[in-house]
């Protein structure tokens, strides 16, 4: 017993030496920094510690615009994406003709180099000498007037910066749920026929439990990388995301460590535990939610 | 209410894209179904028993034919319409839901005038699970359950609405052999509680002997025979079902009709008056045999099995078709097992001669 247990921690060491080097000792490190008040990199030096840093952090409006940009995308993009993903992937599985095709046009996002996509979406919404952008050809054309969505309002560029992060999702989400619905077993769906069960039963009442596991890994995916967000805000509104009023957390920290207002790793590792933590907190509840309602043994 | 079958036929593009040549499952299918029998739908795997009460059902529709419920032409009616109760091989509980809520499923559905309240349901619920005893195991879910009472949870979702016929789909082969005894008689008994028109598919001669009041022997399609159990086993149309029909199997042997006498080899063993000479097959009950020293039929021993109510004989003959020849004797039949042959005298009832050609029985 006590010879296999060695052999199995043997086997381990290697895989336990790397997340050691490269997970374990860099989230203690920044755990240690976000508790020390004004760190220098250049000559690791200190004065004091304690909560300043996240209360800086707290206090800071660029923090707050961050906190609430990340929240609104989370909340908006992971119901739209996950569901209007479900409704292709249904509308896919009940289309036999041509039915390929349709997956392989839906999936071209997702092996579309990021750049191409901005330069899409550049072409669909920003004003340029020449022309408004196609979508403010349509606004006009139905009598509205253009709005800047690059460089105007919030919420246009908010609109935009959703669009963009459901439609990058979406290829991935087709892909698992198509998969999903394929694997219901066919028979069941006899049954309900002959039981004369109508469409939208058929669908709340075998469908959704069916694949609500995969649904619920797809909602708890799209949460973290929702709240992970970060280069889709580059792609559409440049690098200073704070002016822009674009930022997400990961752009805060990432500007507290390296934008031009940057060289704080004190106050950017204290953003990373605030974050840490609502990824942690959210996927807690997520997994208790889910544990209640996910069919078993499916 | 009785179900008629007319001309029905059913013709699938080949699963295989590639061929254009078109599947016949089921050929020209005609038969009347009379109210309140269980039907045994019986033939080898894949000769279109499926396809069969899947156009009954409505799940298929029929390339030709019509399908009538009593009077009515349900041929063109969807499934959810025709009201009949289906169960499926592999039982298609729903995994989510307990036993209550499966048997309850269908009920739910009812709209306008047959709408139910909540009390009618579960009273219902619990007859349909009460018939089938399962009503203390309302509250599991299926993969809590072993076979055989998945199997009750499905027949009972299908007997809840109360079906005007009921289509059980090979119910039995997912079960152990002492599950499958106990449960083929456990379908008779609630058909006979219900009195509902039940069709019934097997692959297993006698789990459709046993239970059935009418059997139908399919193969490729076609129905071969149509009778009582005892009927189709006592006077088999054709060799096919001789041959599929019967433990241990009929004895076939090559054979031939000359002078209006039955030959297997050179041993004349009955008269035929009415049958014309040519090469036959000759098929043997089992139970057809008599050991006689005077015996016209002479083969080779090869062993005894005894089982204690009846006694096996195990011989051998150079025309015969089977691996060994099996026949049946009453345990008090004294056989001298070292002598290397032995005679029997047939029995006419249970020997049957088919062309050799054709496979059709020749009355003799
Ligand atoms: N949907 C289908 N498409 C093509 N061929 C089919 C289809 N369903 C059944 N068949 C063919 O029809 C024949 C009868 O099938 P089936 O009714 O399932 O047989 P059984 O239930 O007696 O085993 C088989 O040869 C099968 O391959
Ligand atoms: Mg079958």
């Amino acid at each position: 017993m006590k010879k296999n247990n060695l052999k199995g921690w043997l086997y381990l060491l290697p895989a336990i030496i790397f997340l050691g080097i490269f997970m374990i000792y860099p989230l203690i490190d920044v755990l240690i920094y976000s508790f020390e008040e004004g760190y220098n990199f250049a000559s690791q030096t200190h004065n004091g510690t304690g909560w300043y840093n996240y209360s800086y952090v707290l206090h800071d409006t660029y923090f707050l615009q961050a906190l609430k940009n990340t929240f609104i995308l989370v909340i908006i993009t992971v119901p739209l994406s996950t569901g209007t993903a479900l409704l292709i992937a249904m509308a896919l599985s009940s289309i036999k003709k041509l039915r390929e095709l349709f997956q392989t046009v839906f999936f071209l996002p997702y092996v579309t180099n990021t750049l191409a996509v901005g330069l899409v979406f550049m072409i669909l919404f920003k004003k340029t000498a020449y022309s408004d952008g196609m979508v403010n050809l349509l606004i006009n054309f139905f009598g509205g007037e253009s709005v800047d969505f690059i460089d105007g309002p919030y919420w246009a560029k908010m609109l935009v910066l959703c669009i963009y992060t459901v439609w990058i999702v979406m290829p991935f989400k087709i892909l698992i749920l198509t998969g999903a619905l394929a694997s219901v077993k066919d028979d069941l769906y006899k049954a309900a026929k002959i039981d004369s069960t109508p469409k939208w039963r058929v669908f709340t009442r075998i469908t959704l439990p069916m694949i609500s596991p995969m649904i619920f890994y797809l909602v708890i995916t799209g949460f973290i990388g929702a709240f992970k967000a970060y280069s889709d805000a580059v792609a559409l509104f440049g690098t200073d995301l704070n002016a822009a009023q674009m930022n997400t957390l990961v752009g805060y920290i990432y500007d507290m460590l390296y934008g031009s207002s940057g060289g704080y790793p004190s106050y950017a590792s204290a953003a990373a535990l605030i974050l840490f933590c609502i990824v942690l907190t959210i996927t807690c509840i997520n997994l208790m939610v889910s544990k209640k309602s996910v069919v078993k043994g499916v | 209410m009785k179900v008629v079958l007319d001309k029905l036929t059913k013709r699938f593009p080949n699963r295989n894209k590639k061929i254009k040549t078109e599947v016949t499952a089921v050929d020209n299918f005609c038969f009347e179904i009379p109210d309140g029998t269980l039907v045994g739908l019986l033939g080898p795997s894949g000769c279109g028993k499926s396809t069969t009460l899947n156009l009954i059902s409505g799940l298929e529709k029929p390339t030709e034919g019509r399908v009538f419920f009593g009077d009515t032409d349900v041929t063109d009616m969807a499934p959810e319409d025709r009201g009949v109760g289906l169960v499926f091989q592999n039982y298609a509980l729903y995994p989510h839901l307990t036993v209550q809520q499966n048997i309850m499923f269908p009920l739910q559905n009812f709209r306008g005038e047959r709408k139910l309240t909540k009390e009618v349901m579960l009273e219902k619920t619990l007859e349909a699970a009460k018939l089938v005893q399962i009503d203390g195991l309302m509250e599991r879910k299926p993969n809590e359950l072993s076979g055989g009472q998945q199997q009750r949870v499905a027949i009972a979702r299908a007997l809840v609405k109360a079906p005007k016929v009921l289509l059980l789909d090979e119910p039995l082969s997912n079960l152990d052999a002492r599950l499958r005894l106990q449960t083929r008689e456990e379908i008779r008994r609630i058909q006979r509680e219900t009195k509902v028109t039940t069709i019934f598919v097997t692959h297993d001669q006698e789990e459709a002997m046993s239970i059935s009041d009418l059997i139908v022997v399919m193969k490729d399609g076609r129905v071969h025979q149509i009778g009582k159990p005892q009927e189709v086993y006592d006077d088999p149309a054709n060799l096919f079902v001789a041959k599929f029909l019967g433990t241990p199997p009929i004895n076939v042997f090559k054979g031939r009709v000359k002078k209006h006498m039955i030959y297997i080899g050179d041993n004349a063993i009955l008269k035929a008056e009415k049958a014309e000479d040519g090469d036959v097959y000759v098929g043997i009950r089992p139970e057809g045999f008599i050991p006689d020293e005077k015996g016209e039929l002479e083969v080779s021993l090869k062993g005894l099995e005894v089982m204690g109510r009846d006694t096996t004989i195990v011989s051998d003959h150079k025309d015969c078709e089977n691996v060994e020849i099996r026949s049946i004797v009453s345990a008090e039949t004294r056989i001298d097992t070292a002598a290397g042959s032995i005679r029997f005298k047939v029995k006419p009832a249970k020997t049957h001669i088919f062309d050799a050609e054709s496979g059709e029985r020749i009355y003799y």
